[in-house]
């Protein structure tokens, strides 16, 4: 498959979860936008790996094919470190204003 | 380190001591050991003056090098003095009357607390040592210092009682007078360093005649660098147009009167003008300036002293009077005319002020002579004295200033009759506003309340011995000047300062009267004088008080012809009102409102950016993704 489908595909995921997050008020759908967001780029970056693996396998730069995958496996595991940290403090959020609307939090304001 | 003037310094340093110690320690110090100390020192300096004068009598003058002061380029300008017989006769001049003055301050500011008469004498120390500097100063710029010296020192002395605010104004308007005048001064050795490239007196005096004879300097040059320097005398030797400083200069304690009237300060214009006579002798259109200044102030201070009733302000009038007729001889050629009457006129006007301060002490600050008279029986020290000085200033024979007065009115008819019948005219004034002074003071009836009455008494031996002093001084003073027609060989003083002026005579021809003219010269302005003290004596000797204003002439002169009014009108109010322009303006307007609209300007925006963080979430959020799209638009389009 040619690349400009997975680019496409990563653009149409990023793009819904920046429109998620301006538009929704509901803090946990916001965190899943920005899930969406992340997964994006993740995909990218094995599509971008496996485009280059291809022509770098004859080099003597066997470690082009797999940097990239390895790397998402680290933004994965970060992600998952900030969901539980994120979803520890929607839960405080919802504890507090038995809501979880993001616009309860213009309290902090002052 | 052969000879033995080399050791001059000590002279201005042992008053500079005296003022750091005494001012260091004026809260510590007791005043008899003040009074004591302050004036040791300068008796010191007199001694020392003293065993200099006898060296440079011997035939020794010095140019001592102590190190370099200014060194630039080709300008070099050294920490220099300069002793011969024109700075001898001034040291004495100032140490001499100078001690006298402080023994007398001891007794007469008694009554001050003790940190005021340690900071009085500190001040008069201070005076003393710069005056010393600029009689001692090898160029002019040493001079320059201890020119700026007595202006700061009179500064502070007059307004010594700076509780006072007339009394501050009138040291601010001394001060600043001053400053125009020493304005003239520096561009006169600003020009002298441009044309001559040395300020050094003997370098200057030696190199000027054979610069104008090769053309290198011009006729102008030296008329500019003289009438400049004239400014600068004029400033500070109070002449017309910036005499006005002086007689406020009264503000000050009476002892300061007389240290700035007769051995300080006022006659540093004429040290300077006599110090550069070579430079006048070749500009003779400076010369007939500072004649015609000179005598132009001596008639009008006369004037004005016929009417004022403030015992220090007629004395301050004869001052300033007394220094036009020294200026007239400066400019007649008389240099030697100059110098002696400076010398006479320190012994007699020292003497007549400290009298007045007498006088005043007893009657308890009263100043006002229409309040006094008949002090005669009360005071007589004061009285007989004070009766020497109004005869010696009024030029009767045989009392000193008859003879320098008699010189320089000679000197001036030998010059031109006309200025000798104005001359003469003045020293008419002179005898009548004295003894107009004199009688009203101790002859007649006692005018004041009964109170002073009581209070009258002869002052302390402090004050009286100085008296004393300076009144044999004032008698015999003059001896040393004794004209050639009287004792061939007379004229010691004209035999001693002749090296100092030997230039200048060498390019004058002598003007040599016949022995008849000149009896009938003296004859004319000594019996003139006369019939003027015996007018005023019969006319003021029993004086009423009356309650009528002046009327017509009277009135002009009793205001000093309006000239403060006049000064004031033409500069001190053009000057307030632009000052008050610039400072409603320009100053608030401007400066204040650049100032304060930058405080404004950042205030309101930060008002304006902080409803940015209203707290919505999606807001943020909304920023963020803008900021970063514009970023990506900047690093992919541009």
């Amino acid at each position: 498959m040619e690349i400009k489908w997975y680019i496409g595909l990563a653009l149409a995921l990023f793009c819904t979860g920046i429109v998620g997050v301006l538009t929704r008020r509901n803090s946990i759908i916001i965190f899943m936008c920005i899930e969406l967001m992340l997964n994006a780029v993740n995909l990218l970056l094995v599509a971008f790996s496996k485009m280059h693996a291809a022509s770098a396998l004859g080099q003597t730069m066997p470690n082009v094919v797999s940097d990239a995958q390895i790397f998402v496996f680290f933004i994965m595991v970060v992600a998952a470190a900030e969901v539980s940290v994120g979803l520890a403090i929607i839960v405080m959020l919802y504890r507090n204003t038995h809501s979880v609307d993001v616009n309860f939090l213009n309290r902090l304001k002052n | 380190m052969n000879n033995v003037l080399q050791m001059v310094w000590l002279i201005p340093v042992v008053p500079l001591l005296g003022f750091l110690i005494v001012g260091l320690g004026r809260n510590y110090m007791p005043k008899i050991m003040t009074g004591v100390f302050a004036s040791g020192t300068i008796l010191l300096a007199f001694l020392i003056s003293l065993y200099v004068f006898f060296n440079v009598k011997s035939g020794n003058t010095h140019v001592a090098h102590y190190f370099d002061f200014i060194n630039v380029a080709a300008l070099k300008i050294g920490f220099d003095f300069q002793v011969d017989q024109l700075t001898s006769v001034f040291l004495l001049i100032i140490t001499g009357v100078g001690f006298l003055i402080h023994v007398y301050s001891t007794a007469y500011m008694q009554e001050e607390e003790q940190k005021d008469f340690n900071r009085y004498f500190a001040y008069l120390n201070l005076f003393v040592f710069s005056m010393l500097l600029l009689v001692l100063g090898g160029n002019y710029v040493i001079m320059f210092i201890g020119w700026e010296g007595v202006g700061l020192c009179s500064y502070l002395l007059i307004g010594y009682w700076f509780k006072n605010t007339s009394y501050n104004n009138a040291a601010k308007k001394a001060f600043v007078m001053n400053r125009i005048g020493d304005l003239g001064f520096l561009l006169a050795v600003f020009w002298l360093i441009a044309k001559v490239g040395s300020v050094d007196f003997h370098t200057v005096f030696e190199t000027v005649p054979t610069l104008f004879a090769s053309g290198k300097i011009t006729i102008v040059d030296i008329t500019g660098i003289t009438l400049l320097l004239f400014v600068g005398a004029m400033g500070k030797s109070a002449q017309i147009p910036l005499y006005t400083w002086l007689p406020d200069a009264m503000a000050g304690p009476t002892p300061v009167s007389a240290l700035i009237h007769a051995a300080t300060m006022v006659t540093a214009g004429i040290y300077m003008i006599a110090r550069s006579n070579i430079l006048y002798t070749m500009a003779p259109v400076s010369q007939a300036v500072v004649a015609i200044v000179g005598l132009t102030t001596a008639i009008l201070a006369a004037t004005i002293a016929l009417k004022q009733n403030d015992i220090k302000k007629v004395l301050a009038y004869s001052t300033v009077s007394q220094l036009g007729y020294m200026f007239l001889a400066l400019g007649v050629g008389a240099y030697t005319g100059a110098v002696f009457h400076v010398m006479t006129h320190a012994f007699f006007k020292a003497l007549l002020f400290l009298g007045a301060g007498s006088v005043i002490h007893a009657m308890s600050g009263e100043q006002d002579i229409r309040n006094m008279g008949g002090l005669k029986k009360y005071m007589s020290i004061t009285h007989i004295t004070f009766l020497l000085a109004c005869l010696a200033i009024a030029g009767m024979p045989p009392f000193s200033g008859f003879f320098s007065k008699d010189e320089i009115l000679a000197a001036a008819y030998a010059r031109s009759p006309l200025l000798w019948v104005v001359g003469v005219g003045g020293a008419v004034m002179t005898a009548f506003y004295m003894f107009r002074l004199y009688a009203m003071t101790f002859l007649g009836k006692f005018r004041g309340t009964t109170e002073q009455e009581h209070h009258l008494h002869e002052s302390p031996a402090l004050i009286t011995i100085p008296l004393i002093v300076l009144a044999i001084l004032a008698v015999i003073g003059g001896w040393i000047g004794i004209p050639e027609i009287f004792m061939h060989g007379g004229h010691r003083l004209e035999a001693f300062l002749a090296p100092v002026f030997a230039q200048s005579n060498a390019l004058t021809e002598k003007h040599h009267l016949s022995h008849t003219t000149e009896y009938m010269l003296m004859g004319i302005s000594v019996g003139a004088a006369l019939v003027a003290l015996i007018f005023a004596w019969s006319k003021f000797n029993k004086y009423q008080k009356t309650t009528g204003e002046e009327t017509g002439l009277g009135k002009i002169l009793a205001n000093k012809w309006y000239v403060d009014e006049l000064y004031d009108t033409l500069i001190v109010k053009p000057v307030m009102a632009i000052s008050k322009y610039f400072n409603d303006i320009f100053e608030k307007k401007g400066i204040d409102g650049f100032v304060n609209g930058v405080g404004k300007a950042v205030n309101y925006s930060s008002r304006q950016i902080r409803l940015l963080q209203s707290g919505q979430v999606g807001a943020y959020v909304l920023m963020m993704v803008l900021g970063i799209l514009i970023f990506f638009i900047i690093q992919l389009f541009l």
